[in-house]
């Protein structure tokens, strides 16, 4: 025993004496973590938080949130002697007088970004493959909750700088308030301390940002964790792996390596972009005055399809006696997100009563096998893609010519269009994807290579499935809608929820109606059957052909490759 | 970081015991599961695992030693870049910058405190990574998942507990001190959200906000002036087919009294001009007194839709465009909405000129400026 090994033992020995933690140590050290690439974006999610949390505690050093004006004399020669607030000459400072100052700015900012990025492609990878299902709908909902809180901590965080863009974006906020029914007028008051810009809010959005909402952060991601490490992580279907299992590497020493490793590669992958890349450059944009702003200003990515939502709305206003509502704002800033994010949370639930499905689920779908549910991903993908792309409607009509009535005009139509298109195409790839899965277990895959029988008859060879992909298809679970009952029981009396029942069934047979079935045991035992029927029938020609298929790659026996030789021609 | 996805499932090869991984409590550990009776959730029999295949480390003892220097040879250029970050911290000049291909203009500081730093974190990442993929054991382990209900009787237990608890607390029975329980409860957050009222505190003479959004500091007879040189501006300073941000006279005063920027967000405006013949209708006026002084318009320059300042002009059109979300006013017919979110036409500033000949205003905008709200029409 190395004397390292020996004093980690000690100091285990000193605390367990203290805390009893040997049999916490003895069930977490060699938990098992199942390994895929896509497990890893979540991490990404994690990391950047944690460097979001650094970088941004070491900002607050010198950052001073407060809208009064000053005029500026510092390091930035262009803009001395302007009048401007403290948080916009605090912001320029961290930029050009504290040395490192921005680098931790450009890391936090681009920290923001992936943090952002990771949570939107995690949700889709456990979107696609199943993995809200039960038991993991409560940590499903914790995932939509995170990710509706960080984009408002992304917004709070950009608009803290006070500059033109982030002003611009905070008048647009203002605008959104006051847009509410009935409380909008006073809701704007008090959040602003009166009028537009006022002194008090940025002051106030510093304390969400850097208080608030990271305190729920943390106590939502520790859940989150906490239950990911209960439940035990989801698998993909494949050769040993089961609904009862859990196949990987032990968290000690394999997985604390790599996450720990990938932790240093995420922060310094950042790190290094934040030193090659600027970003938000607010010198560039100047200090924020209501009056000016620039053309062609643009939110950070995730808030993009917000505002592409606000440029679409037509201009409908109601007024109704003395009162008017703003649907032109409204709608799309509160009404639309409002729905988005609350269909987002409750998917689980929604898709477990079309299922009537009350097993747990450990292994995932592949997306394809769920056609109704990947779908529906991908339509949700394609509506958010259009309102991203209206949020850029003027960046498309100057760098193509276009005209911007005309591409608005369009974008109002799409963005009810393409959706449904979009459906409609994924599930017939879905289901095309299903057959041939089908076919590729009942006949294997064509090898290309074409035979001819001494009796002149042509047939293409086909080789059996790789045990590997064999066990990931064979995973598949065929559903069966809900069958739809009669309106009346045995005993000739009404059902009682009749409709909900039958409604729940239509949705059932909507959801799950379209399959392509796995072939039954049977199936697959007489096309084995077939093939070594075919075998036997042309077997001394095959085994010829696959001679000199061998010899026709003599580098197969160069030593150089030596190790690799013996398993490359299973089939 | 894409070839992590190994899966050599190798649990029944059985040569994983010597790794130490069999400690856990029973039933959730399945040193040599068999396969074979494991069943899919669709019924059928789980494939069995893969053989391991050993990696080149495993079996090659110069390859072993080759990765352990790969290795540490990252986790030293780790420290060294470490130091370089300290020498760069000190040695580079805050205020240069360097001209990069590809990359424009940048800090040196910042460009070599960012590569040097994060190419140092970077490289123990990578470095504990390829460690682990080399040289830790690569055999993939089977857990068996333990059921998340509780047992039956844990549960019925947990159910006793609870509902003794319940009753020994009389809440059920004793409903006087339930009811007022919950109704003091229900009051609880009444002072937490009575103390908000403050967020605004009310000027002494008390207006509403919807009466305080109505309102912007233009007056009667108030000169108009350039932003930012604050020039009064005659008549013939202006051409046809121009554009000038505005603001009234009183704004500096305004500002430095009040320390904020509010009355600048409600008053800002534009003046342009047309030929007289090509205004079409104009908010308000009567022929003899119409509300442009000449062709001379004065628009509020703050968006109906959300607020945002415009002044992106088409003079051959007289179309205002909004740079935010793209709404635009006819300018030449009383600043109606041709295209876009906005649904309000942007109001307009009656305007003459006082005796020496300078452009003021008539009075405060007739409709209120900015954003809609609840209470406009009112």
């Amino acid at each position: 025993m190395s004397t390292v090994v020996k004093a980690g033992g000690t100091v285990v020995d000193y605390v367990d004496q203290r805390l009893g933690i040997a049999q916490f140590m003895k069930r977490s050290l060699n938990k098992v973590f199942p390994d895929h690439w896509s497990f890893m974006l979540g991490e990404i999610a994690l990391y950047s938080f944690i460097v979001l949390l650094l970088s941004g505690t070491y900002l607050t050093l010198w950052f001073k949130p407060s809208m009064t004006e000053i005029i500026y004399d510092g390091s930035y020669l262009p803009l001395n002697g302007i009048k401007m607030s403290e948080s916009f000459a605090s912001t320029l400072n961290i930029s050009f007088d504290v040395r490192g100052g921005l680098l931790m700015r450009q890391i936090h900012h681009w920290a923001a970004l992936f943090f952002m990025v990771a949570i939107t492609v995690h949700l889709l990878r456990v979107f696609f493959t199943g993995a809200f299902r039960k038991p993991r709908e409560f940590n499903w909902a914790i995932g939509a909750g995170l990710l509706t809180l960080g984009i408002l901590e992304g917004f709070a965080g950009y608009s803290l700088p006070d500059d033109l863009l982030s002003g611009t974006g905070l008048r647009i906020a203002q605008g959104i308030v006051l847009s509410i029914p009935i409380v909008g007028t006073w809701a704007q008051f008090l959040l602003f301390g009166g009028e537009f810009p006022g002194v008090d809010f940025i002051p106030r959005l510093y304390t969400v940002h850097v208080l608030l909402i990271p305190g729920i952060f943390l106590a939502l991601i520790s859940a989150h964790l906490m239950m990911v490490w209960h439940q035990k992580h989801t698998q993909y279907p494949g050769p040993g792996r089961t609904e009862k299992n859990v196949v990987g590497f032990p968290l000690l020493p394999v997985y604390m390596a790599k996450a720990g490793g990938f932790f240093f590669i995420v922060f310094g992958v950042t790190t290094l972009l934040a030193g090659l890349v600027t970003i938000n450059p607010i010198w560039a944009f100047g200090p924020y005055t209501p009056d000016q702003i620039s053309a062609g200003s643009q939110p950070d990515w995730y808030m993009g399809w917000l505002d592409g939502a606000v440029r679409l709305t037509p201009n409908w206003e109601w007024n109704i006696g003395a009162y008017s509502i703003s649907w032109n704002v409204f709608l799309p800033t509160v009404v639309l997100p409002g729905i988005i994010f609350t269909l987002l949370g409750v998917y689980p639930w929604i898709e477990k009563w079309a299922t009537g499905d009350n097993r747990e689920h450990n292994l995932l779908d592949r997306p394809r096998n769920a056609p109704t549910r990947t779908a529906i991903g991908v339509m949700a993908i394609s509506f958010y893609g259009m309102l991203w792309i209206s949020g850029g409607n003027d960046i498309l009509a100057t760098t193509f010519g276009l005209s911007i009535n005309t591409i608005t005009y369009t974008l109002r139509v799409a963005i009810f269009i393409v959706p449904a298109l979009a459906f409609m195409i994924t599930k017939r790839i879905c289901l095309s994807l299903q057959r041939r899965d089908r076919e590729k277990l009942l006949h294997g895959i064509e090898s290309g290579n074409i035979l001819r029988t001494p009796e002149g008859e042509f047939i293409e060879i086909h080789t059996p499935l790789p045990a590997k992909d064999r066990a990931k298809i064979l995973a598949k679970v065929d559903h069966v809608p809900i069958a739809i009952e009669s309106g009346v029981d045995e005993n000739g009396v009404a059902r009682p929820l009749r409709s909900i029942k039958g409604a729940q069934a239509r949705f059932s047979r909507w959801y799950y109606g379209d399959n392509v079935a796995l072939p039954s045991p049977e199936e697959l035992a007489a096309a084995e059957a077939h093939a070594a029927h075919e075998l036997h029938d042309h077997g001394s020609v095959l085994e010829d052909f696959k001679n000199l298929e061998m010899t026709s790659e003599p580098v197969l026996h160069s030593p150089a490759i030596g190790g690799h030789q013996s398993n490359s021609h299973q089939h | 970081m894409s070839d992590l996805t190994t899966t050599n499932t190798g649990a029944a090869d059985g040569d994983h015991g010597h790794h130490g991984h069999d400690g856990a409590t029973a039933g959730e550990h399945a040193e040599h599961a068999e396969h074979t009776e494991l069943v899919l959730p669709n019924g059928r029999p789980a494939p069995a695992p893969l053989p391991h295949e050993p990696r080149r480390a495993d079996i090659d003892p110069t390859a072993a030693k080759r990765a352990e220097r790969q290795v540490s040879i990252m986790f030293t250029l780790a420290i060294l870049l470490f130091l370089l970050f300290v020498v760069a911290y000190a040695a580079v000049d805050k205020t240069t910058v360097i001209a990069l291909p590809a990359i424009g203009t940048m800090s040196a500081s910042n460009l070599t405190l960012g590569v040097t730093f994060g190419l140092a974190i970077f490289l123990i990442g990578a470095g504990a990574i390829h460690w682990a993929k080399k040289l830790m054991p690569d055999v993939e382990v089977v857990q068996l998942r333990h059921d998340l209900v509780s047992e039956p009787q844990d549960r019925a237990e947990a159910l006793e507990i609870f509902d003794a608890g319940a009753v020994d607390s009389g809440f059920g029975q004793r409903r006087i001190i339930r009811r007022t329980l919950i109704a003091a409860m229900a009051l609880f957050p009444i002072p937490l959200v009575v103390i908000l009222r403050d967020l605004w505190v009310t000027p002494p003479d008390s207006p509403t906000p919807s009466a305080l959004l109505k309102e912007t500091i233009w007056t009667k007879g108030e000169r108009i002036v350039t932003d930012g040189s604050y020039q009064p501006i005659r008549p013939e300073d202006i051409p046809v087919g121009g554009l000038v941000n505005v603001v009234p006279a009183s704004l500096l005063e305004v500002e430095e009294t009040e320390g904020n920027l509010n009355a600048r967000a409600k008053a800002s405006s534009i003046i342009v001009r047309m030929r007289p013949e090509e205004i079409r209708s104009q908010q308000g006026g009567t022929p003899e007194e119409p509300w442009d002084y000449q062709g001379i318009l004065v628009f509020s320059k703050i968006c109906t839709h959300v607020g945002c300042p415009i002044s992106l002009y088409q003079k051959r059109t007289h179309q205002l465009l909004c740079p935010c979300h793209q709404s635009t006013f006819d300018l030449a017919d009383s600043a109606k909405v041709v295209f876009g979110p906005a649904a309000r036409p942007m109001p307009q500033l009656a305007v003459t000129v006082d005796s020496e000949g300078y452009l003021v205003a008539r009075g405060d905008f007739q409709s209120h400026i900015g954003p809609s709200f609840w209470e406009q029409g009112s």
